[in-house]
């Protein structure tokens, strides 16, 4: 809470030197966001910034455990996506996830940390380029970034850090992917705790030909999980490496989720 | 960037907590409170219940959602689950007083949450009486209800401090002004639940193990210990059921609704992990049409998702990898 007070005084002197030309450009917030042209003008490079109800941002009706909010985004009635950035404005960590679907569906889950009550938003952007942005406010008490993770408190990250658990879920053509880690997912805006994420996920099949593929930030929620929507049958092997370079690994085969779902 | 322990407390005690329910809307213009006005209705000989707002915790309600219980004595009246701000625990302590003519002598706190606990300052400590159970998670979570409560009842909370109960209750029966007390010190709502029956008029105060057409909360729950406490409280013979939340009820039909919602809940959300849903889409099921009288039945539902996905992953979904 402490920290937003620090940290938006800084964001607002620069948003009050951004440049005319491109606020000019963007269309006026619906959310009526005093972050939206400051966020706008760093992430919406290299196309038109369009609102677009094609976009569906699912939100709970309240964040109940700011730590832990899960947001889902569908794009699946645009085509041509090439990049889906989940951000909420008023976060110290803005973006939350950047993901690419090369071969998969523009849909993904997941669950982020939230400071305060803040816009959350997914922009998606076409293969040409322009940007379709959607999304609405949800409420938080505070203390979600700025508070230290549950196993940081408990004081056990360190014994089950990376652990992945998960599986897949196939209809014959595509294929649900559910995975998560065993991650604090430190943001470095807790005192003497230093910044400490998972900053890639990484979705092979296979043959070893990236499918999906995702940058990860410290507003991402503790023991981080995902869900993604890959155009494949087939085993798919997950990857994912932290900011100090390790890596966790595993296979999804769709035989897990068919277990799951009949009960074995 | 100095984080005081109190902020960090605070958002702990929130991700633990997962507060009562805050409703997003309402946090902003509201400074003013108005002022409470609770109502007394006579249910059994000497028994009087006081209906809370079947609502989530809001500024239009001033966290009045909870329901408030008074029993007359020979000696001086009993108050169960005094509200959520110390002025409503001194509005129902001049109820109370004004319907009986008698003061109030003993309050029963029946668990932490705040909505029926924080009323306790309206009253003399020594008299406020709960499970240990319940002392011991007001101690760990009071601050942490107080920082959210004011930020969203503001000045209906003008005055409020957390209020640690002062006398264990322990189970079994007690005589209070000739009145006939049971106490049973049950869980599974919260790790301390009181249940209170008065044996004249088979009264039973279920606390929040019991609620009626509003769906139930389960910020501190363990489903399985909440089921079995509602077949120890079946077993109780009983005429009325005053549930923590809702109308009374004098058709044995709320002990019941109560459990088939949270067995339903339970194998939904089992079946959710299993078949790879994500957190909001589990939110988004559709809730049974059996269930359509229930109110705020998406919201808990919800806020239900919430307190138990992400640990019902970490069990069901199998480890992979390395
Ligand atoms: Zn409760």
């Amino acid at each position: 809470m402490r920290l937003i007070k620090t940290i938006l005084p800084s964001a607002a002197s620069v948003l009050l030197a951004a440049s005319p030309a491109l606020a000019e450009g963007l269309p006026a917030d619906p959310l009526g966001s005093p972050m939206w042209e400051y966020h706008a003008e760093k992430l919406f490079t290299g196309g038109p910034v369009v609102f677009d109800n094609r976009v569906k941002v699912i939100l709970p009706v309240i964040a109940e455990d700011q730590h832990v909010v899960p947001v889902t985004v569908d794009a699946r009635k645009l085509d041509g996506v090439k990049r889906i950035v989940v951000f909420a404005d008023l976060n110290p960590i803005p973006v939350a996830i950047d993901y690419r679907p090369m071969d998969a569906a523009p849909f993904v889950a997941t669950r982020i940390k939230l400071d305060q009550r803040t816009p959350v938003r997914a922009a998606v952007q076409l293969e040409d380029g322009s940007w379709h942005v959607a999304g609405d406010w949800i409420d938080a008490a505070g203390g979600g970034c700025s508070a230290p993770p549950l196993s940081r408190v408990r004081g056990d990250w360190a014994d089950h850090l990376g652990e992945m658990r998960g599986a897949a879920w196939s209809d014959g053509n595509s294929t649900r992917l559910r995975f998560g880690f065993r991650h604090p997912m430190d943001t470095g805006l807790v005192e003497n705790i230093p910044a400490y994420n998972i900053e890639t996920v990484r979705v092979t099949d296979a043959e070893g030909r990236e499918v999906a593929s995702m940058d990860v930030y410290g507003s991402v929620a503790e023991d981080p999980a995902f869900t993604l929507v890959v155009d494949r049958d087939g085993p798919m092997e997950v990857a994912a490496r932290d900011t100090s370079g390790l890596e966790f690994a595993g296979e999804l085969s769709p035989a897990s989720g068919k277990r799951l779902s009949s009960g074995q | 960037m100095r984080l005081s322990r109190r902020t960090m407390f605070a958002g702990l005690g929130l991700a633990g907590v997962g507060l009562a329910g805050l409703a997003p809307a309402l946090v902003y213009a509201e400074q003013f409170a108005g002022t409470y006005n609770p109502q007394a209705e006579e249910v059994a000989d000497g028994i009087w219940m006081v209906r809370g707002a079947d609502e989530p915790i809001a500024f239009a309600n001033g966290g009045a959602i909870a329901n408030t219980v008074i029993i007359a004595t020979n000696d001086g009246t009993i108050v169960v689950d005094p509200g959520p701000s110390l002025s409503y625990g001194k509005a129902i302590r001049a109820l109370a007083e004004s319907v009986t003519g008698k003061p109030v002598i003993r309050v029963y706190i029946t668990h932490l949450h705040p909505d029926h606990s924080f009323g306790a300052g309206a009253f003399d400590a020594g008299i406020v009486h709960a499970l240990s159970a319940t002392r011991h998670d007001l101690e760990r979570d009071g601050e942490g209800f107080s920082d959210a409560l004011f930020r969203v009842l503001a000045d209906w909370m003008k005055g409020t401090t957390v209020v640690l109960p002062q006398g264990d209750v322990t189970a079994g029966k007690t005589v209070i002004g000739g009145r006939k007390l049971q106490l049973f010190a049950l869980g599974g709502h919260s790790s301390g639940d009181l249940a209170i029956l008065d044996e004249a008029t088979g009264t039973l105060i279920g606390g929040d193990l019991v609620f009626h057409d509003r769906a139930p909360a389960t910020p501190h729950a363990n489903i399985d210990g909440w089921l079995s406490a509602l077949d120890t409280l079946e077993g109780v013979p009983h005429k009325l059921v005053i549930p923590g939340h809702g109308p009374i009820d004098s058709g044995n039909v709320a002990i019941p609704q109560t459990r088939d919602w949270l067995s339903w809940l339970d194998s939904m959300l089992n079946e959710a992990v299993l078949s790879g849903m994500d957190m909001t889409e589990a939110g988004a099921t559709e809730i049974p049409a059996r269930f359509a009288n229930i109110k705020v039945a998406r919201y808990e539902l919800q806020r239900s998702v919430s307190h138990f996905y992400p640990g019902l992953e970490a069990e069901l979904l199998p480890m992979v990898g390395s």
